[in-house]
């Protein structure tokens, strides 16, 4: 069980994981998440789903190398399995009513949004996608994404591909350009999903983004994922993770996420 | 008759254990044992058999004990519980069997029960699961969601009556409260849940972690292959106050903080798992689980701590022994007081500003209703708040279980008699029915259910 069926490495510091888990991948949707925990003893650790294969009864997992378990986790091997994997947590993506959907990623945020993309596409749904990284060596599967979606918009921080800039700049163009937009789905960074939602409140425009907050359990029980959206204490894990762009107070979210990191360093030492 | 006063277990000392995290109560050994067991008179009426939700026969397993009869006690208990080490380590006695002995009053007071509960209990653990084997297969099969009291004591009757038990469980650890919530000096986890987990698995019981019913597996596939369902998915989202400063940096629930420690060991030098260890502490709410989250952020952090409660002594709902061994531990009691902003600093916690209450006339919960004093507010200087109110359910069996009928609370609706829920051959019990409530009323909404599950499938 959870067997690393493939790993591949799509940016650097950044891999792809294919895990063979038959209960998740049978009921999985985009939008939601699992918790892993590498090895015996490790900590919990919330990934969004990438990725999901019913038939060869696996899920994918994007992982950037940042801290103590995902340096453990860059460390394995194809056939090592991870000590303990559960899930799907959370809600799923719930945007079929949108016909002019944009989805946008930043960074590894851009995984996120890959398996909605696909999603709609099977559904007969149309997207268009905007990529942001700070540079092009960070960007992976555009032609994933061009296979699924209408339009496929990049942006880099040094210009280095696509529009030079934000994907905030590429938005405000494409508003510009008179582009029908009903609906805006981000993951990313959360500076960035602040940013977007404040360009997009500015047009009306309705936004969902998808809140990676410190989590423990990953199932309402401890409170530690909560944040306040339209001045309301939410929990993350069984609230979302995917809110009201709009409602939720990011400076707050933006702290809170920030309160281990000093734990965060002291284990990267040790590791 | 044995006039003695009851005996006190033996202890660790305060200033010892603050620094650890073994076990504080250290129990009876063989002679204190004895000498309490003597006390009890076997009275007639044994008020104190009323007193125990699941009705051990105390004073005939008390009896086997003053023939020094161990084996005999613990089947005498065996009867009527599987967990014993764990329930005469946790359960509150003192409102339970120990309140109703007939002792308790005037003769030295009540026999210590719990105690000698937990004597038989460790006794029955240290002879290991050599004898339990499981029984033959009846043909049915029983699916357990959650692996805390109420699925362990369902599970464990259902297997004993030759049913073949699944427990689903979430975490990667079985025991639920009992090894999240409850910490290591209280209730060792190594020594006691897990050996009295061992004992299930000897009849049979497979435990599956690491599973989450309604998002992995749908109850309507768990119906498919089982021939009843228990739901013990315990009580849920931890409550906050709503008030200021809530979210702050170093405000957590008390699930949170005793999740880190327990389930992820946080107080181990070697943990992974990172604890927020503040120098000051307060700890809002008086019940079991303020008692330890308190007494956990004075063995992590070492400073001062608070508990803060807007009633008075008399009112808090812990169990006496964990309110004694919080104060000889140094936590201070800050009664009569109520939290109405948490004050922070760059995100921060550094204070807690709270208002004096007075109490008033009683509410519909029989206590009196406290209320605020005006212009009594002061503040407590914090760097550290854990909120330990209480839970409301988790939306998560209510959002995957569409058809089953839930309170306007939020909790699931059962048949007191059967604990069958509104959907056929689905029982439920524990705080997923009650709210936050004991280990033991748990246990005995689990074994009523096994019961009702056992009936069902015996007619047939």
């Amino acid at each position: 069980m959870n067997k690393l069926l493939k790993i591949y490495e799509v940016a650097p510091k950044v891999k792809k994981y294919v895990v063979h888990t038959p209960t998740v991948s049978k009921h999985c949707l985009p939008g939601q998440f699992v918790i892993v925990i590498v090895e015996e003893g490790g900590e919990r650790v919330p990934f969004t789903i990438c990725d999901y294969d019913r038939q060869a009864e696996t899920i994918t997992l994007l992982v950037q190398e940042v801290g103590y378990s995902t340096h453990k986790m860059a460390a394995l091997k194809e056939g090592d399995s991870l000590y303990a994997l559960v899930g799907p947590l959370g809600n799923a993506t719930d945007l079929d009513q949108y016909e002019n959907l944009v989805l946008v990623g930043g960074g590894i945020g851009c995984a996120v949004i890959y398996p909605q993309a696909k999603l709609r596409k099977q559904k007969g749904l149309k997207s268009n996608v905007i990529m942001g990284a700070r540079t092009k060596d960070l960007l992976f599967d555009i032609d994933e994404f061009k296979a699924n979606c209408e339009n496929v918009f990049i942006s880099t921080d040094d210009g280095s591909m696509g529009t030079k800039g934000f994907v905030t700049t590429v938005l405000q163009e494409r508003i510009d350009a008179g582009d029908k937009i009903d609906c805006v789905l981000v993951v990313g960074p959360m500076i960035m999903m602040k940013n977007v939602s404040e360009l997009t409140r500015k047009y009306n425009i309705p936004t969902v983004v998808s809140m990676n907050t410190i989590m423990v359990d990953g199932t309402g029980m401890c409170g530690g994922c909560r944040l306040t959206v339209g001045g309301e204490t939410k929990y993350a894990c069984v609230d979302g993770p995917e809110f009201d762009g709009h409602a939720v107070n990011f400076d707050e979210a933006m702290t809170r996420s920030k309160f281990y990191r000093e734990h965060e360093q002291k284990c990267n030492l040790r590791g | 008759m044995n006039n003695s006063p009851r005996n006190k277990t033996k202890h660790q000392s305060a200033q010892e254990r603050i620094n650890n995290f073994e076990e504080v109560n250290l129990g009876f050994d063989d002679a204190l044992m004895a000498e309490e067991a003597s006390r009890c008179i076997n009275c007639k009426n044994a008020p104190c058999r009323t007193g125990c939700p699941v009705g051990i026969n105390i004073p005939a397993f008390i009896k086997c004990l003053t023939q020094n009869d161990k084996d005999g006690a613990l089947e005498v208990i065996s009867q009527s519980s599987l967990l014993p080490a764990i329930c005469g380590r946790v359960c509150p006695q003192e409102n339970q069997c120990e309140g109703k002995c007939i002792r308790k009053a005037k003769l030295g007071g009540s026999v210590a029960i719990g105690a000698l509960e937990r004597y038989v209990g460790d006794y029955g653990l240290k002879k290991g699961t050599g004898a339990l084997k499981a029984p033959e297969w009846n043909g049915k099969k029983v699916a357990v969601v959650g692996s805390g009291p109420a699925g362990l004591a369902c599970a464990a009757d259902c297997a004993l009556n030759g049913f073949k038990v699944t427990i689903f469980e979430a975490f990667h650890k079985a025991g639920g409260v009992l090894v999240y919530g409850i910490p290591e000096f209280r209730l060792p986890k190594e020594e006691v849940v897990e050996k009295e987990i061992d004992k299930l698995k000897a009849l049979g019981v497979e435990i599956r972690l690491n599973t989450v019913i309604g998002k992995a597996i749908t109850f309507e596939e768990l119906q498919e292959e089982y021939d009843a369902i228990f739901i013990g998915t315990g009580a849920g989202l931890p409550m906050f106050m709503n008030i200021k400063g809530e979210n702050l940096n170093g405000v957590s629930s008390a699930n949170e903080l005793l999740t880190r420690v327990n389930l992820m060991q946080a107080y181990k030098d070697d943990a992974i798992t990172p604890v927020y260890c503040g120098k000051s502490v307060a700890v809002i709410g008086a019940g079991n689980v303020a008692m330890d989250a308190a007494r956990t952020a004075k063995r992590i952090g070492g400073g001062e701590v608070y508990i803060i409660y807007r009633r008075g002594r008399e009112e808090m709902p812990a169990r006496a022994e964990e309110i004694e061994h919080a104060v000889e531990e140094g936590i201070k009691l800050v009664l009569l007081t109520n939290p109405v902003e948490i004050l922070g600093n760059e995100g921060k916690v550094c204070g807690i500003k709270c208002v004096k209450m007075q109490l008033g006339e009683p509410d519909a919960s029989g206590r009196r209703r406290p209320e605020p004093i005006e212009g009594s507010e002061f503040v407590i200087d914090v760097d550290q708040v854990v909120v330990a109110l209480g839970t409301s359910p988790n939306p998560m069996i209510r959002k995957s279980c569409a058809n089953m009928e839930f309170s306007k609370k939020g909790t699931i609706i059962v048949d007191e008699e059967t604990m069958a829920t509104s959907v056929e051959g689905i029982y439920s019990g524990g705080d997923a029915v009650t709210g936050a409530a004991t280990v033991i009323l748990a246990m005995g909404a689990g074994r009523k259910a096994a019961k009702a599950i056992i009936e069902k499938f015996s007619k047939e």
